[in-house]
């Protein structure tokens, strides 16, 4: 359905971490793919292996205790479990970035933010200091930093978590990257400053036409940007559709019980409280046998306790994995 | 400088914390310690005696008066702090001798710091085996008993002030180690490290670009405090008679020497001692100061 080239193939990512506790399969069979220029939504509570999985296609994972057991992540149609650890680095910042969550801390106190842009620049390309200034002060130009030359010998101390965020993403554009990795990277900003750093990703994609894969737990923020969405619980996607399909009609009870727990302004005031999904996220040591959602699903049956669900196509590109999807 | 600060300025208000640099800030917090402006107040003194003082007193330090008359002669205008039991210009030798002392404990300490540091960011950085190999070196190296071992190697590789750095570096970098291993340990797990690797930085690169500079504040600190330890080594292994050799002076070898005239000639001894006292008190003053000044929250 889609006939944009495949950018980025994910199939049957499995990262476990070992620790002195036990195995923690944080991330078990993950699928996922990336169109180029597509953007694409990987939703999930904490510990549900989002980001694992997106360090994982950088290959950061700590090690140890964290391990890729298994699983292939083709990239331009090659397998990245494969290349070496310098293959790797030349990869990293060039042909994929990473943003992270928190701004005021992934900026190193001591060199001025122009020095860190330039030498995210200086590493991937053949340039003098000279045009890696020009370029930076285009990039911070680029991202809506005003009097880019003056910010260029600013340290970040002296800058805002929102400004520090626009000079991550100018950094982490900087090379015209192929994918860019957000990983919860609106989450520490308050929300009209999350607005803005949207606005800007978006269109900063319109653009440069990178594909983004956003990591969230916050679907407002999927459901402005991505064209597809993942949704992800306890290490597997339990649910992967366009934008629209998810939010219009899920079919995993976990989905669906997501979006009834975000309050609606159309809805008529009532008295009742918000409905939740009953329940805690399982422990990464004892993951609950059959489907890992059964112990909170309201629909589980004798089949999802004992059996485990693969992931089927329920509608055209609609994949989900429960024995009882719901019909909406 | 923020608008604020500029406003602050224009209506001649004190310079607000907007103000200043993170140097103009430590270099502040500084000038208020009263104790590090103390210790630094001995060390110009001291700087100014060993540097300028030779060109007030133009005297050779190894010059020796003849016969009896040279000898152990109490302050005068001809000797202003006497002669000693060659008849040599006491005062004269306190200035070379300054320099040499100063000289040793400057280099020594750098160098051990330059030691510790690569050490520490090594075994830090990569942990696990290499971490384990390098710290149970460096707690190996802790429990030698320093001093015999010293002279142990003091006498195998010779006598001379290169030597004297070398075995002085070589008992001085596991503090330093230990001290920067464990800002790594702490430094890595940052967010900026992390982003580091994800503009694909090399290991090399993020140790020596990225994590060094930001353990430079604490290994100044260490330094300053450093040189005056080094400062005793060289009086302690030069007192032993195995540091630096006649004819050239240090203040170590001026107290080895004066210590068989202890009760005919004092002065011989407190001389050099009362030099060695005030240079390391003061290095110590102005270090405690500094690590203040750095950052107040840190307590090493």
């Amino acid at each position: 359905m889609d006939n944009r080239e495949i950018l980025v193939d994910i199939k049957n990512l499995r990262t476990f971490f070992y620790t002195e506790d036990g195995v923690v399969p944080a991330v078990d069979g993950i699928d996922l793919t990336i169109h180029r220029g597509e953007v694409v939504g990987l939703v999930g509570e904490s510990g549900c292996g989002k980001s694992v999985t997106a360090l994982s296609i950088i290959r950061l994972i700590p090690n140890p205790p964290g391990k890729i057991i298994g699983g292939e992540i083709f990239f331009h149609g090659e397998d990245l479990l494969k290349k070496n650890a310098e293959e790797m680095r030349m990869i990293r910042g060039d042909k994929i970035s990473m943003i992270f969550q928190e701004p005021m801390t992934s900026l190193n106190p001591v060199y001025t933010i122009g020095d860190q842009i330039s030498e995210a620049i200086t590493l991937h390309q053949k340039i003098d200091a000279v045009e890696a200034k020009k370029r930076t002060i285009e990039m911070l130009h680029l991202v809506g930093i005003p009097e880019p030359e003056r910010r260029f010998s600013q340290y970040p101390h002296e800058m805002s978590g929102g400004m520090r965020q626009r000079v991550m993403i100018a950094m982490a554009l900087s090379s015209n990257p192929d994918l860019l990795i957000s990983d919860e990277a609106t989450t520490a900003l308050d929300v009209t400053i999350q607005a803005q750093i949207l606005d800007l990703m978006r269109g900063l994609q319109k653009k440069l036409g990178m594909a983004i894969l956003i990591i969230t737990h916050n679907l407002a923020v999927v459901a402005e940007m991505a064209e597809t969405i993942s949704i992800a619980y306890a290490g597997k996607i339990v649910e992967s559709a366009s934008a629209r399909e998810i939010f219009k009609s899920p079919h995993h009870p976990y989905t669906y019980g997501l979006l009834q727990s975000i309050p609606k302004f159309t809805e008529k005031k009532t008295n009742e409280p918000l409905p939740a999904i009953e329940g805690m996220v399982p422990s990464p040591y004892h993951m609950p046998k059959g489907c890992r959602f059964n112990p909170r699903c309201p629909f589980a049956t004798e089949k999802c306790r004992e059996e485990e669900p693969e992931i089927l196509e329920f509608s055209p590109g609609h994949l989900v994995r429960c024995f009882h999807p719901i019909e909406s | 400088m923020t608008e604020k600060a500029v406003e602050a300025r224009k209506k001649g208000q004190r310079k607000s914390s907007d103000d200043y640099t993170y140097v103009g800030m430590v270099f502040h917090r500084l000038t208020r310690h009263k104790l590090a402006m103390f210790g630094a107040f001995m060390l110009i003194v001291i700087l100014l005696f060993v540097f300028v003082g030779p060109l007030v007193w133009r005297a050779d330090p190894n010059e020796q008066i003849e016969g009896l008359e040279g000898m152990f002669n109490v302050p005068s205008p001809a000797h202003p702090l006497g002669t000693d039991d060659y008849g040599r210009d006491v005062l004269a030798r306190m200035f070379f001798g300054g320099r040499i002392s100063l000289f040793i404990g400057f280099i020594s300490a750098i160098s051990s710091t330059i030691v510790g540091a690569v050490v520490g960011l090594v075994a830090g950085y990569y942990g696990g085996w290499a971490d384990d190999l390098l710290m149970r070196f460096t707690d190996a190296m802790l429990s030698i008993p320093t001093f015999p071992l010293l002279i142990a190697l003091a006498s195998v590789m010779g006598k001379g002030i290169g030597q004297i750095i070398l075995v002085i570096v070589i008992f001085g970098w596991m503090v330093d180690a230990r001290l920067v291993r464990g800002l790594v340990l702490s430094l890595k797990e940052q967010e900026y490290i992390e982003a580091a690797h994800a503009i694909g930085a090399s290991a090399n690169r993020i140790m020596w670009r990225h994590l060094f500079p930001n353990t430079l504040a604490v290994l100044i600190v260490s330094t300053t405090i450093g040189i005056g330890g080094a400062i005793i080594y060289e009086a302690s292994i030069s007192f032993l008679g195995f540091g630096v050799q006649a004819p050239f002076a240090s203040w170590g070898n001026m107290l080895q020497n004066a210590q068989q005239f202890i009760w005919n000639s004092p002065r011989l001894i407190i001389y050099p001692g009362l030099a060695i006292f005030m240079t390391v008190l003061g290095f110590n003053f102005f270090g405690d100061g500094l690590r203040d000044a750095i950052d107040p929250k840190l307590k090493l």
